[in-house]
């Protein structure tokens, strides 16, 4: 289902993961390079992505941990989920990173290296460009 | 998601900046879990105290909002990075502790209870049945849905500190139905709190919102905190149900190799250069425990134990600090091994816990070698 939960207008490319995120202790705050060895983003870096994957997981504190990598410039540019968690809708409230949820279809047929204008404005927020 | 005039109102930021925050917050936690409007709260715990994990964006966030932003329901907090009367023993820098100062102060100037436990299911009194609480702390909000009967999303830091400073959250998903999408089948054979643990990592990564788990028999509160320190770490589940749930839920069995496979995935090393307890934070039951375990014994190795400092307080009364200390443990109020700057790769190649929680985040986190024991396992081997 299409949920608006941070609004915002970006452009950017696509970066994908079929792993759920715990932000907390996977994600390096200084570089935004996934750390977790098991993660099929392992050495990839999510900054100025447009950073899609299926939820996130694991603590609550992981939304601090979005708030520092927005302040350490290290940051996607957006974040598309096919499930809203807590941990992510208020850490991207927060540090203002727009965040929108997608259907299970759109959420399959999307793909890493993609390049999209995400306009939460829209009637249809990403354009495929 | 409804808003009344007076909320709309701060929404706009006719409120001022601080409400405006915490109103945008709980509109986006709200979009996200399908909640039609905000209900009023008793009592939020708050995530995101340790230095070591919000880092500088943290407390110079929560520095700023300190000026104006005040709580206005009973507040609670988790644990810090150390325990001050004792942190010259360890290698913390200034900055460090002067950081983790401040976080402190500006929760204490926002009106929060100085806590420093992710156990306030057991140390603070528990509401009437079915009272709306807001708690950030993943294995406090997984107890007070399952154990204490209170109803909590499990919140995150920023929707935990908003609720506080609001005095209510989006009325959305465990607040009011209560569909579990899985009824796990316990089959292990004589569990220690180290199954337990392993029972709740295997839930938290099959169960959606809820879980049905069949086959505990009675349950006690310590096979809870052991289960719900589990689930915590692996997904975004946030209840256990203690039934057999309705025929047609889809039934798992978590058997010897289900078992094997979450402990393989979490156990590293073949032995620890220290020893963990706690995370959760030990209680007075568990320290209780421990030392009538010890029996006159004494740690071959360094033992942390970690536990709040109510406890603390409590369990020096009764003489058990006294013994505990002199079988050779380190005792640590105010922080846990979660998450903890006081265990460092450089220093350390693995620890040995029975805390599942634990030993998800020194592997991941504290980047250490874990060595899975039971309590009982621990005080066997590494104590003469």
């Amino acid at each position: 289902m299409n949920k608006i939960l941070v609004s915002g207008k970006v452009e950017g490319i696509i970066l994908k993961s079929n792993d759920p995120i715990n932000f907390l202790g996977t994600v390096d705050k200084k570089t935004g390079i996934i750390s977790d060895k098991n993660h099929n983003l392992f050495e990839k870096s999510i900054k100025d992505s447009i950073l899609v994957f299926p939820s996130g997981i694991g603590s609550s504190v992981g939304a601090y941990t979005i708030y520092s990598i927005k302040s350490n410039n290290t940051a996607p540019l957006a974040m598309i989920c096919k499930k809203a968690d807590l941990t992510v809708a208020t850490g991207c409230a927060l540090a203002n990173i727009p965040l929108i949820t997608i259907s299970d279809k759109e959420f399959e047929s999307i793909k890493t290296g993609m390049k999209i204008l995400l306009d939460t404005d829209s009637t249809n927020p990403i354009h495929y460009q | 998601m409804e808003l009344t005039r007076e909320e709309e109102s701060a929404l706009k930021g006719e409120q001022g900046e601080i409400m405006q925050m915490a109103y945008r917050i709980l509109v986006a936690t709200g979009e996200a879990t399908d909640a039609e409007k905000l209900i009023p709260i008793e009592w939020a715990h708050l995530s995101g105290v340790n230095y070591n994990t919000i880092g500088d964006a943290g407390e110079e966030f929560l520095s700023s909002i300190s000026k104006n932003a005040r709580v206005k329901v009973k507040t609670t907090l988790n644990p810090m990075g150390f325990d001050i009367d004792n942190v010259s023993n360890y290698k913390l820098d200034e900055n460090f502790i002067s950081k983790q100062l401040s976080i402190r102060n500006s929760y204490e100037t926002m009106g929060v209870i100085p806590s420093f436990s992710c156990i306030p299911y057991e140390i603070f009194d528990i509401p009437q049945n079915g009272t709306q609480v807001a708690f950030a702390e993943s294995n406090a909000a997984i107890h007070a849905n399952s154990y204490d009967n209170l109803k909590t999303n499990k919140e995150s830091a920023f929707s935990a500190l908003a609720s506080a400073i609001i005095g209510k959250s989006p009325y959305s998903s465990l607040r009011k139905e209560d569909t579990p999408n899985v009824t796990i089948q316990m089959k292990v054979k004589n569990p220690n709190e180290l199954t337990y643990g392993m029972l709740g990592f295997y839930a938290g990564k099959v169960g959606d919102t809820s879980v049905n788990i069949s086959g505990l028999g009675e349950m006690d509160q310590r096979q809870c905190k052991a289960m719900c320190g589990g689930m915590g770490t692996s997904g975004t589940c946030a209840k256990f149900n203690f039934v057999e749930g309705d025929p047609n839920t889809e039934k798992i069995d978590f058997d010897e190799k289900e078992m094997q496979n979450v402990h393989d995935e979490l156990n590293t090393a073949e032995k620890g250069d220290l020893i963990t307890l706690g995370s959760p934070q030990l209680g007075l039951d568990e320290i209780s425990d421990l030392t009538a375990k010890l029996k006159g014994r004494s740690f071959e190795k360094r033992c942390m134990v970690f536990l709040p400092r109510t406890v603390k307080e409590q369990a020096q009364k009764i003489g058990y600090i006294t013994e505990l200390e002199r079988a050779g443990c380190e005792i640590l109020s105010d922080c846990c091994t979660c998450l903890t700057p006081l265990i460092c790769k450089d220093d350390v190649d693995a620890v040995t816990t029975n805390s599942i929680k634990g030993a998800f985040y020194l592997k991941n986190s504290n980047g250490v070698g874990v060595n899975l024991k039971s309590l009982k396992e621990i005080v066997e081997d590494e104590t003469r």
